[in-house]
């Protein structure tokens, strides 16, 4: 069974919302839809207060190459420009519009017939993708056009798509390979001609069996794409793992997947780019969980982004009693909210429900050297010997013993015997030494 | 959701492992479990009563150091201070004076431990610091060896007798030949068990192994280090043997005696003070080989690896400088 070499942990997975099937969640009162909620440069605004929008109606501009437009996701008046509180913990500009209806603009095609005709070309499907504001919906939110515009003098050579899913209880994916199947495969058919490719591979761990059954039945009609199923491993869904695990390719340090030929996109992006390109769709919903141990009704809900996340939660039979800590994403690289009045944005994948006794860390206690941070780390790093530089604020050792190539993947943390928070001190030791480094090539 | 509802806010990861210090340290002292209980059937009461006071005092001074000097919370409940109490018993002889155990455990304590900055931060095995000083500071009470089974019911006044390794030094020293010498020490079969003379939890090899393939599979040590320290060990003792067999004995004879077992499965494998990475952990070892059979075979101790080891883990540090990890995405040069 396949997976990447090196380190890699398995916490337990608990997938308890793997079995809810994606509900349509219902139509807010209002909505926030923050212009940054994407990698790279903020969108610029081009409503105003009091004017009336339309479901897919572009309302803030693309404001650069890495950035991207954003949509209304709801019909309605615009009430306020502002800034509001986002998942990120700060108040950022927004757009804030309370619903009337649903009305669409008449381009997009609402009907669920599946369209498996690709008729754009390759450079009409990146612009395509520019245009309906796609961004990659596995949590890191960066602008697909930009992945799938190869720079000069590389060639991508092999499309990799992210089926993996390997954040604990995160179930998102999982229920749209299920569920979406087709449209994911006419996505990735999508991806692949807009890059010139004529394979791409669909990661699944194997501990989602019936995905990867069902995605295999469904490659007989859709030639060039192979499932392969890799062992259960965290962090496989992370870029470079998932290259190394399915082509054996490594992407040099500093360097990106095109470096080796690579593209990786999601899953929840394949579907994305299926209905851009054909129904005409923008980024307006995605699909998110809404689990914990203690949630009476953990589900997946496909969601008008914008939606505030208290809403979902109230769904799901409100936060338990005994919650701790709430958590935008997955416990291993997700962001602890502060508030649950926040809106839905492109990256919210899940929200997990921590209960009390767990949320809290253990007693840190001295390093006992017992190494295994440094066997967990899939980019080869000693986290020991990084953490002890970051406090020591020796950032030209830091640089050297490379902890740009860190990917915050949180393995180190997770097992460390002794409850250091190896993780911590590599972020503040990370943007120092990115300072650093930027005003060193400013000089 | 109420309003006034606290919860908490951190930086990922949000989801731990359940492994801990003290959990890692009670499973080496399960490890251990069973070369003690050898030790309690070949030496008896002795064995008992070594083994009881070198783990309170140690427990103690840990305590004591901690509280009243470096004004710390001690933590002797990681468990750690425990081990290291047994590793020393298992060190010495099952009939050494309480208070040469007591000695023994303030300076593994105080001075391989503690006066480093406590758990962790110790470069050199405190059990072997403890052990090491007991030696050259009393070379007679450390050498003078309780006669397995014979000793069972007796301490201070054990009959006593040379160790395998201790008989055969001496013996080729005063020019006997080996052939001669094989025939006193014990059958290969009774030393795989524990039939000897020797430190109280050196002595069964089969013991040792069994704690030691519970490690491994805890995944508490790999198997860089015994393997690299032991294989050492059979390749030079082998060629010796092979050049010269009237003047070298056997490599399983090597394996079997002294603290051999003992100290490749549990002392050099001692997180704190052995390298980090699986390449320094394999030349570490392949040190303390080389180092051991120089010892026995030429120097003038029958037996040196606790000098071995030592010595290697004042090594540490510039094996975990120079020698990294693989990065990963490593540009080729
Ligand atoms: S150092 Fe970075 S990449 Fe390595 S395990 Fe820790 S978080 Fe992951
Ligand atoms: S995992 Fe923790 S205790 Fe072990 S070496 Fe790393 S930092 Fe030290």
């Amino acid at each position: 069974m396949k997976t990447f070499p090196k380190g890699g942990v398995h916490p337990p997975e608990n997938k308890i919302a793997s079995g809810a099937g994606i509900e349509t969640f219902a139509l807010p009162k209002s909505v926030v839809i923050p212009v940054a909620q994407h990698i790279g440069a903020p969108a610029t605004v081009i409503v105003q207060k009091n004017d009336l929008v339309k479901v897919g109606q572009i309302i803030a501009q693309s404001s650069g190459f890495v950035s991207a437009n954003i949509h209304s996701p709801v019909s309605g008046k615009v009430t306020k420009v502002d800034n509001f509180l986002d998942t990120s913990g700060y108040k950022r500009k927004a757009i804030a519009i309370e619903v009337e209806g649903d009305e669409w603009i008449d381009s997009i095609d609402q009907s669920e017939q599946l369209v498996t005709d690709i008729s754009l070309s390759a450079d009409e499907i990146v612009a395509r993708t520019l245009e309906m504001g796609i961004v990659g919906l596995g949590g890191a939110t960066f602008p697909s056009h930009v992945k799938l515009s190869i720079p000069k003098g590389k060639k991508a050579e092999v499309l990799l798509i992210n089926g993996i899913e390997c954040e604990p209880y995160l179930t998102s994916d999982h229920r749209m390979m299920l569920e979406k199947g087709e449209q994911v495969m006419v996505g990735v058919q999508i991806l692949m001609k807009a890059l010139g490719v004529d394979h791409a591979f669909i990661g699944i761990e194997k501990n989602k069996p019936d995905a990867i059954i069902h995605l295999t039945k469904l490659t007989a009609d859709f030639p060039g794409i192979k499932v392969i199923s890799l062992k259960v491993k965290y962090p496989q869904g992370g870029e470079k793992q998932l290259i190394k695990a399915i082509v054996d390719r490594e992407v040099p340090s500093g360097g990106l997947p095109i470096d080796v030929g690579a593209v990786v996109h999601n899953v929840g992006t394949a579907f994305a780019v299926y209905e851009a390109v054909q129904k005409n769709k923008p980024l307006i919903e995605r699909i998110v969980t809404i689990t914990g141990k203690n949630v009476k009704k953990p589900a997946n809900f496909r969601v008008r982004l914008g939606t505030p996340v208290a809403d979902l939660v109230e769904a799901c039979g409100g936060v338990p009693d005994n919650t701790g800590k709430i958590i935008n994403g997955g416990p291993m690289m997700g962001k602890a909210l502060a508030n649950l009045d926040v809106p839905v944005t492109k990256g919210t994948s899940g929200l997990v429900l921590v209960p009390e006794p767990e949320s809290r860390r253990k007693p840190v206690m001295n390093c006992i050297r017992c190494g295994k941070c440094t066997q967990v780390c899939p980019m080869g790093l000693e986290p020991y010997l990084l953490m002890t530089y970051a406090e020591l604020k020796r950032f030209d050792d830091l640089e050297r013993d490379q902890v740009l190539d860190c990917i915050e993947c949180g393995s180190c943390s997770y097992t460390c015997p002794a409850n250091r928070p190896l993780l911590d001190y590599i972020r503040l030791g990370k943007n120092n030494v990115s300072q650093i480094i930027r005003s060193r090539n400013k000089k | 959701m109420s309003a006034t509802k606290l919860i908490t806010v951190s930086p990922s990861p949000h989801n731990y492992g359940d492994e801990s210090v003290s959990k890692i340290m009670y499973r080496v002292i399960w490890a251990l479990v069973p070369a003690f209980a050898v030790s309690l059937v070949f030496f008896g009461v002795g064995a008992l009563i070594v083994t009881a006071i070198a783990i309170t005092s140690c427990v103690a001074f840990e305590y004591l150091i901690a509280k009243y000097i470096i004004k710390s919370k001690p933590t002797v409940w990681d468990g750690s201070a425990i081990l290291t109490g047994l590793l020393l018993a298992f060190n010495v002889p099952s009939n050494l004076p309480i208070w040469i155990i007591i000695l023994g455990s303030l300076v593994a304590i105080g001075i391989g431990k503690m006066s480093f900055g406590g758990l962790g931060k110790n470069p050199f095995n405190p059990a072997l610091v403890g052990r090491v000083f007991l030696l050259i500071s009393f070379p007679v009470q450390m050498t003078s060896w309780p006669k397995a089974v014979e000793a069972r019911w007796a301490y201070l006044d054990a009959t006593t007798g040379a160790t395998p390794l201790g008989l055969l030094k001496e013996g080729l020293m005063n020019g006997k030949p080996l052939s001669e010498l094989m025939d006193q020490i014990p059958e290969y079969s009774q030393l795989f068990l524990g039939n000897m003379g020797g430190s109280l939890g050196e002595i069964s090899a089969l013991a040792l192994i069994l704690g030691g393939a519970y490690l491994l599979w805890k995944k508490i040590i790999t198997w860089h280090i015994p393997v690299s320290v032991l294989g050492t060990v059979v390749a030079f003792t082998g060629i010796m043997w092979l050049v010269n067999p009237d003047q070298y004995i056997d490599p399983a004879f090597h394996l079997l005696s002294g603290g051999m077992l003992l100290g490749a499965i549990y002392m050099a494998t001692d997180m704190v003070s052995s390298p980090m990475t699986p390449k320094g952990q394999i030349i570490f070892g392949v040190g303390i080989g080389v180092l051991t059979c120089v010892i026995r075979l030429f120097g003038a101790y029958p037996e040196g690896v606790s000098f071995a080891i030592l010595i290697m883990n004042a090594f540490v540090p510039l094996l975990d400088k120079y020698i990294k990890p693989k990065r990963f995405g490593e540009v080729k040069k």
